[in-house]
């Protein structure tokens, strides 16, 4: 196979190629230092402020769709194909201030101006999605910005009204939709990319048996799919990347598929390209899956990349493994698959092996007599790690728990199940006593630690009292709201 | 917006003074435009400085090896203690107790020890973390009791305030109550971080543009740690992506590092730390913990009150000392105590230097007052607001408006205000059907609470209350505003030009607003205290004055009238029955040799502070303001949200209404913020944990009230002659977010049926309520 030797995105208005790209060089300092396009911001360079976001369209399926993304955290390699839209580039059909950045204006949505770029972009995204959003529409698709000035009202008001200012219909980026898709498709080649310095080259595999060729080479490549992780190696702890492997791009990992079994996920599907299916299937995901981070990372965040990662606080891991998800993994030609919770090893340790990858995740449907929630416990309420997050499917027929798995994020070095809190409900009546029974054993299961997000005594009487709120919620006679979303 | 300088007669200007007005940048922010220090081009050849660190909290530095951090790929070289040319000195107070590199200890973890200067911020970066450092190990104490446990000493002169006799009220009275309550501190978490960018001139001179509250601070720094004149230094500061106080002396640090650095290469350097270190190695709000003790009668009256603030002030003063003062100049809140005696604790700490923060002390004084009226409510079984309403502040006629500094409240408004937020916020009833609510209800507990604010507005280093400004006009009308303070999102510059805007009679297109900068304006004061406005808009107000009698007499003579028949309106200058435009008016003095450039000054009147005595008028007035909140709150997770919240506030005559009512919105949220999600948190070893957005929880778009009602006390009028009889605006509301950590502490106390204080510290974090739920349901 021949490769290319630089990589090809549209940037605003411009065409452009780039042969010279490390690994780990950014989006943000690309736009920033090398382009002097400085309307996007730096404000904490992990992913967490949303000064700097930019949206990113690309090719689904042929058809173009933007998304909101931190430039911060997103690697330059990794654009390969896609339409970079900054700040500057934002105009309205006469020429002056596009409606965004006009009901910013009026509504007085700026006061320091520092993460106003970031917001705007936040909400034109929003508009070309949902010009008549909600509050709470609103308010979700902002979890990823942060203003320390206004205290959001104003912001809000501006995004509830900016579809008085102008049409998305009429919007610049609509009206040259056909032209951007066409250079967008020219830019397609189906040629692996390998470019950057030796200690710090960045390959984009083709397709995916190309990824597996380019992991049996490189077995100890950083395999980036987000970047949501990964790019805090880089903007936060320095850590050399390369060789890195991007693989957000493949179409065969960006598969949704429901079958009468099961819901498989592509391992490069996002959060925000799960979110439909995952909910419709799952309606008790519906609130948690709003709560993961922002969603300029939801729009980034792989859930193949979550589970890889082995992050004893990751938000699926937990609530996946309640559900009995089984995880796929994929080396050279040989696939194999395995329960999730086994691919968790210990802190730090999974069971993949170098030049192996994940390809998808497996959830059963929901099966009859099964009774499912997801809990997320943080400091604050979104766009937090979670302190405790909890998945629960408890199977009851005629009145007995026949069945049941109770997993946890944030009580130990991985996610894990609570296998003595299972037992001491498996096979019990549903009532009271049995989840009090088994919040009891929850302290035999969990040893957990204090840290900055929580104490030990915190997670622990948490997890006892999610128990509880499963069992509440689920009793009718109880009568009375039992959490804040019902208040 | 329109740059055109030729205006026609309008029935109005645009933008004067009362009038909502939009930020004057509003645009620029939007679009991207708006050019932070980090936007500025970079000359050729500019390089980059980072700060290498320490890693331990207490140590002496054995050994400090660099040579592999000079030998990195991209490093320049260096900046130790040893190319220091002038002073090693950056305490803005004058203690002489903060250098730039320490040189035998570093006293926290993450305390700047050198910094590195490369060809790209990258390389920096890196070649920093690459420093080798042999320390001895000492003890250290992070908090203040910690410190005071290890016999640290105080960081600076305590100070007292003393009333009355509490003795006597304390052995008399009917009730007495003995508490504890810890007020965790508060990053600044301004998104656009520290930074500073020097452009060496020739000889001594260096141009320094920052981001910076405190433009002549810096410059006296960057002079005294060079060793040359301050006429040597310019700094300049065109805005800020926020300050909330954290830009005010905390910058220092960064424009010496950059100027040293220009000056040795004879580059431009600039410095920007990443969050993480912004945010390590920079002072926060001081946590406090406050002993209180409080005497009060059957009807909830206080009799006398004795607090203890111990402050957690960090390894050198800063300026803990006035804001510790504040601290207890706000320990009253907005109560009358008969007899008063307050001691404040600056503590020294192995912790990151603590500074200013929205509020100076103020907000933790006024925390510890509330939590009294708390105690006193809950130990009587009363409503908080009848306890607070039982002790407010009253008149001279029924000798309760002495403040414990011996200054007379004379122009109290709370009662109205309350009243009227009470009214409002329909704050009975809700509460009856909140009492109701979690009677019958036992997982979700509902609170409520009304609090108020009463804030002194001065600098309490009564000489920082003096401010100046610069207006030119050009001869064809235009008109150059300058003045001291500087732009940090507040629309100072906004408001400020409405100012001059009314004062000629022009457009406020006409007025162009420029950098803040020490060349036109000298010795200026701290843009903080809430005083920006205050004192640059009379500043200016007096230079377009100035400017206007001599553009007055040149007309009375021209067109010959007299003076007083000369008028300002609408773009015109009316002079008898002659209507000159202003610009030919302008035209006209200046080829008739008229000076048409004046330097404003101002200082506030009537202001004193005796600190040894503790008594005085530290304050020229007050500003007031109240809010009240609703929460619901989760007792199986400690999880809450804000339901509702009704705030009314006092500006004065206002300015500008929709910016004012941005600043009381915005700090509303920061308060409520600092109260509820924003947590602190240092390991064993002293280091910050909570250091970057990912760890430190700011409020979201989704954290505000559901339900948010913002008025602003349209009636009121600074009974003092400041600009226009306007109010400061910037700190006072940030304290109205007390009114949810209160709602949570009702909400926390239903579970023992309201007999007991919570005693709930803060920030009342999900794990802190939780916790306070756990423990009085145990007590049950």
């Amino acid at each position: 196979m021949t490769h290319r030797p630089d990589i090809r995105f549209l940037l605003n208005g411009a065409d452009i190629s780039l042969k010279d790209v490390k690994a780990d060089a950014t989006l943000l300092d690309y736009l920033r230092l090398e382009r002097r396009l400085t309307g996007s911001k730096e404000g904490c360079a992990e992913g967490d402020c949303g000064a700097c976001t930019v949206l990113v369209g690309r090719l689904v399926k042929g058809v173009l769709q933007y998304e909101t993304v931190n430039a911060c955290i997103r690697f330059l390699a990794s654009l390969d194909g896609c339409h970079v839209v900054t700040i500057e580039h934002l105009r309205g059909e006469n020429g002056g201030l596009h409606p965004i950045q006009q009901a910013m204006v009026d509504f007085h949505g700026s006061q320091c101006g520092f993460c106003t770029p970031g917001f705007v972009m936040s909400l034109y995204a929003l508009w070309m999605a949902n010009p008549e959003p909600s509050e709470t529409e609103v308010e979700t698709s902002i979890q990823g910005n942060l203003c320390r000035c206004t205290g959001y009202q104003p912001i809000v008001a501006a995004a509830m009204a900016a579809n008085r200012y102008g049409s998305p219909a009429r919007d610049f980026l609509e009206l040259e939709r056909a032209n951007l898709t066409q250079r967008l498709a020219d830019l397609k080649d189906a040629k692996r990319v390998v470019i950057g310095p030796a200690d710090n080259q960045a390959i984009v595999p083709a397709d995916v048996d190309d990824l597996a060729s380019v992991l049996n080479d490189n077995p100890n490549a950083t395999i980036v799919a987000g970047s949501t992780d990964v790019g805090l190696w880089v903007t936060k702890f320095m850590r050399p990347i390369g060789p890195a492997v991007f693989i957000s791009h493949l179409e065969e990992l960006k598969s949704v598929t429901l079958t009468d079994t099961a819901l498989e996920l592509g391992a490069c599907v996002t959060y925000s390209e799960a979110q439909g299916s995952i909910c419709e299937v799952f309606p008790h995901l519906k609130s948690y899956w709003d709560r993961i981070a922002g969603w300029q990372v939801r729009n980034m965040g792989t859930i193949g990349g979550n589970i890889a990662n082995g992050s004893p606080i990751g938000d699926t891991p937990p609530v996946l493994i309640a559900l009995g998800a089984q995880i796929v993994l994929r080396k050279g030609e040989t696939q194999r698959s395995l329960p999730l919770e086994d691919f968790f090893v210990e802190y730090g340790k999974q069971d993949r092996a170098p030049g192996e990858f994940v390809t998808s995740i497996l959830i059963p449907r929901p099966r009859e007599g099964q009774l499912h929630a997801a809990y997320k416990i943080s400091k604050r309420r979104d766009e937090d790690i979670s302190s405790v997050a909890a998945g629960f499917s408890v199977t009851v027929a005629d009145g007995r728990i026949t069945d049941c798995r109770l997993a946890f994020g944030g009580m130990a070095g991985t996610p894990k199940r609570a296998e003595k809190a299972e037992a001491a409900l498996r096979g019990q009546p549903f009532n009271q006593a049995s989840f009090q029974a088994a919040a009891q054993a929850l302290g035999a299961d969990f040893t957990p630690l204090s840290d900055w997000r929580a104490s030990a005594d915190y997670r622990l009487t948490v997890a006892r009292n999610l128990l509880k709120r499963f069992y509440l919620s689920h009793d009718e006679t109880t009568g009375e709201p039992v959490d804040l979303m019902s208040a | 917006m329109k740059h055109d300088v030729i205006q026609h007669a309008k029935p109005a200007i645009s933008g004067g003074v009362h009038k909502d007005r939009r930020h004057d940048s509003a645009e620029k922010h939007v679009t991207g435009r708006a050019d932070y220090c980090d936007d500025i081009a970079e000359p050729q050849g500019t390089l980059h400085a980072y700060l290498g660190v320490s890693s331990v909290a207490h140590g002496r530095i054995k050994a400090m090896d660099l040579a592999a951090v000079k030998a990195a790929p991209g490093v320049v070289g260096v900046l130790t203690v040893q190319d220091i040319p002038g002073h090693n000195d950056i305490s803005p107070t004058g203690k002489h107790d903060e250098p730039v590199f320490p040189t035998e200890k570093t006293e926290f973890h993450g305390q700047p020890l050198f910094a590195v200067v490369a060809e790209s911020r990258d390389a920096a970066r890196r070649a920093a973390e690459l420093a080798k450092i042999d320390y001895d190990v000492l003890p250290h104490a992070l908090d203040p009791i910690a410190a005071q446990d290890a016999g640290y000493p105080l960081i600076t002169d305590p100070l007292k305030l003393e009333r009355g006799d509490i003795a006597p009220a304390f052995e008399t009275a009917e009730n007495r109550i003995k508490g504890r309550i810890a007020i965790g501190g508060q990053d600044h978490m301004y998104l656009e971080g520290q930074i500073a960018f020097a452009i060496p001139g020739e000889d001594d001179d260096v141009a320094v543009h920052c981001s910076t509250q405190h433009p002549s601070e810096a410059q006296h720094m960057v002079a005294h740690v060079l060793g040359v004149p301050s006429n040597a230094v310019t700094v300049n500061v065109r805005r800020m992506g926020g300050g909330f106080g954290g830009k005010e002396s905390q910058m220092n640090l960064f424009c010496v590092v950059a100027a040293m650095a220009a000056k040795k290469w004879n580059r431009p350097v600039k410095i920007r730390p990443d969050r993480d270190q912004d945010m390590t190695a920079t002072g926060k709000r001081h946590d406090f913990v406050v002993d209180y003790d409080v005497a009060f009668d059957n009807d909830g009256r206080i009799q006398a009150v004795d607090g203890v603030f111990a402050a957690r002030c960090g390894y050198s003063s800063d300026l803990s000392g006035p804001v510790t003062d504040r601290a207890l100049f706000h320990a009253d809140n907005a109560y009358f105590y008969p007899h008063v005696r307050l001691q404040s604790r600056p503590m020294k700490t192995n912790t990151v230097s603590n500074t200013a923060f929205r509020g100076f002390g103020g907000p933790q004084g006024v925390v510890a007052a509330e939590r009294i009226i708390e105690e006193i409510a809950y130990a009587l079984g009363k409503d908080p607001l009848a306890i607070r309403k039982a002790n407010f502040y009253g008149d001279r006629d029924d000798g309760r408006c002495l403040t414990p500094y011996h200054q007379e409240v004379e122009d109290n408004i709370l009662p109205r205000l309350i009243g009227e937020l009470e009214s409002s916020s329909e704050y009975q009833a809700r509460r009856e059907a909140i009492l109701q609510f979690n009677a019958r209800s036992s997982i979700l507990k509902r609170g409520i609470a009304l609090t108020p604010v009463k804030f002194g507005i001065s600098f309490t280093a009564t000489w920082y209350n003096q401010a100046g400004a610069l207006i030119h006009i050009y001869n064809d009308g235009s008109i150059h505003l300058n003045h001291g303070g500087t732009e940090m999102g507040q629309g100072l510059n906004t408001k400020v030009a409405q100012v001059v805007a009314d004062a000629f009679q022009v457009d406020f297109e006409r007025i162009k607003i420029t950098k803040t900068t020490t060349e036109k304006v000298p010795n200026t004061s701290a843009t903080a205290a809430s005083s920006g406005t205050d004192l640059n808009g009379m500043a200016a107000l007096n230079a377009a004055e100035q400017l206007k009698e001599r553009l007055t007499a040149f007309a009375a003579e021209t067109y010959g009238v007299a003076q007083e028949d000369v008028t300002f309106a609408n773009n015109m200058v009316q002079a008898g029955s002659e209507l000159i435009p202003f610009n030919d008016l302008v035209r006209q003095a200046y080829m008739a040799r008229v000076h048409l450039s004046a330097a404003g000054f101002y200082k506030t009147p009537k202001i004193h502070w005796d600190r040894a005595a503790g008594k005085g008028r530290p304050f020229y007035y007050y500003s007031y303001g109240a809010a009240c909140s609703e929460v619901v709150v989760d007792t199986l997770t400690g999880e809450y949200r804000i339901e509702r919240t009704d705030i009314l506030h006092d500006v004065g005559k206002s300015l500008n209404p929709i910016l004012d009512k941005g600043q009381v919105e915005g700090a509303f949220i920061q308060g409520m913020g600092w109260l509820t999600t924003e947590e602190l948190w240092w390991d064993y070893a002293g280091r910050l944990r909570t250091h970057a957005p990912s760890t430190y929880k700011i409020p979201l778009a989704s954290d505000r009230p559901r339900v948010f009602n913002v008025n602003l006390a349209d009636w009121s009028e600074n009974k003092e002659r400041t600009v226009k009889r306007s109010k400061a605006v910037g700190e006072p509301p940030f304290m109205l977010g007390i009114s949810v950590f209160e709602a949570l502490s009702m909400a926390v106390a239903s579970v023992a049926d309201y007999r007991e204080c919570p005693r709930l510290d803060a920030p009342a974090t999900p794990e802190r309520v939780l916790m306070a739920v756990e423990r009085l349901k145990n007590r049950e």
